[in-house]
């Protein structure tokens, strides 16, 4: 027994140091997996608070700039509102009154990030506003990415930016479906992969966000086909995409509510697994 | 409470701040920081407790991760550095180490610049192999390691000169 407490008294320096390793290293792995750390991330009050008021002195440089691109945003949705249809010759028998698909919040980046090989951003913004996991992320250009944590009132996102996530992605004039994910590369492009060899493809076309996903709305814009590789093993194309969006520079986001997500899930959970 | 508690307590807090604050902002060439919250560890005292530095750069290196969203990468590399501090001074300083003489910021001398350097070097390449944890990115991990070592050597020399007081 006193060897023991000897030997644990000598070495309780060397004990020290592998105890508090293990736990990094722990950390650490836990991190290459898809799955955020549960107590260290960035959604927490105290980053948030701090990142906050970071961001409030970085938005007095950017006020021109901002004030520019919500001008030309609400453009854009004049224009659309006053070339509206005319709904009222349409049938109304499938709109169910009362009824919205998607609810729309309105976010702020205060912390970006897009130098990693898994990037996550902080936005003001939490559960008090509604957020809530696996809500899509977007602003007027583009995909952002998908709310992972959320605290009371702040709430991290994994960027599109991200090796190991996979989005549910289209040609905008063809609807065949691919996947976009990112290989850590360029923060200016990201890989859609999985897209059948039979669609034709040209330099140049807009690819989309697509209709299975149950994150983002259809047709959210994404980027254009920059690079073109053809997989001599299997049927599919890899492409490389240009973002519409500038990652390293993010201001105001809006977080997409699909209300129907829930029963989407619970009709494909009670589905036999194929 | 010993005195040099008091003052690394200071530091820990200064560094912590300056390094969220302002030089997480810097972002050279869009993906460098200098990350100068390793002077924490450079400047604890060489002769205070050891265990003492060694919690405290787990702490830090785990708000850098908190912040960064880095899960343990910061923790890791920071650990490391603290442990085998006493090897670099003994291997940057030499003989007059072992008498407990050294304060980095007294002289700037070729010294301070291996230690700065070998340190600096032994953490962003733990931190970066960590991070990237591919073989396929390689020449990546070796591409921003060696650019930022830079970075931060250059930051941290040029701290620990503003550091050095006037006269004595």
């Amino acid at each position: 027994m006193q060897q023991v407490l000897n030997f644990l008294q000598k070495n309780s320096y060397k004990m020290l140091f592998f105890l508090l390793l293990a736990i990094a290293f722990r950390l650490t792995i836990q991190s290459h997996s898809l799955q955020q750390s549960v107590y260290v991330n960035s959604s927490n009050e105290v980053s948030g608070f701090v990142y906050e008021k970071t961001n409030n002195i970085k938005e007095y440089f950017a006020l021109k700039k901002t004030n520019q691109a919500l001008v030309t945003e609400n453009q854009k949705l004049k224009e659309l509102l006053f070339n509206k249809k005319d709904t009222l010759l349409k049938p109304q028998a499938f709109a169910f009154p009362g009824v919205k698909e998607y609810k729309v919040i309105a976010g702020k980046v205060i912390k970006n990030s897009f130098n990693k090989q898994q990037n996550y951003l902080t936005l003001k913004g939490g559960a008090s506003q509604g957020v809530k996991t696996d809500m899509g992320v977007i602003n007027q250009y583009g995909i952002v990415g998908k709310i992972s944590k959320t605290s009371t009132n702040y709430s991290t996102v994994t960027s599109i930016l991200f090796t190991q996530e996979k989005t549910n992605a289209k040609l905008k004039n063809s609807n065949h479906f691919g996947s976009i994910t990112w290989n850590g590369k360029n923060m200016g492009y990201v890989q859609l992969i999985e897209l059948p060899r039979l669609a034709t493809i040209t330099k140049g076309d807009t690819i989309v966000t697509g209709g299975y996903s149950k994150i983002y709305p259809e047709n959210i814009p994404i980027g254009t086909i920059d690079k073109v590789y053809i997989d001599r093993v299997t049927n599919y194309y890899t492409v490389d995409v240009r973002l519409f969006n500038d990652m390293s520079n993010l201001g105001n986001v809006y977080i997409i509510d699909n209300k129907s997500k829930t029963e989407l899930q619970t009709l494909e959970q009670s589905l036999p697994n194929e | 409470m010993n005195s040099y508690l008091l003052i690394s307590i200071l530091r820990f807090t200064v560094l912590f701040l300056a390094q969220v604050w302002l030089f997480n902002n810097i972002e050279f060439w869009g993906f460098l920081n200098p990350f100068v919250y390793i002077l924490y560890v450079l400047l604890y005292p060489v002769n205070a407790n050891k265990s003492f530095l060694l919690i405290s750069s787990f702490f830090m290196g785990l708000l850098m991760d908190m912040f960064f969203n880095t899960g343990g990468v910061h923790t890791t590399a920071t650990l490391v550095l603290a442990y085998i501090r006493p090897t670099l001074f003994r291997f940057a300083y030499g003989v007059s180490y072992e008498y407990n003489t050294i304060k980095i910021t007294d002289k700037f001398t070729s010294e301070t610049f291996i230690l700065v350097l070998l340190s600096v070097g032994i953490h962003h390449f733990i931190l970066y192999n960590l991070e990237i944890f591919k073989i396929a990115l390689l020449w990546d991990i070796l591409w921003k390691s060696i650019a930022n070592i830079v970075l931060t050597t250059t930051t941290v020399i040029l701290i620990l000169l503003f550091l050095k007081p006037t006269k004595r």
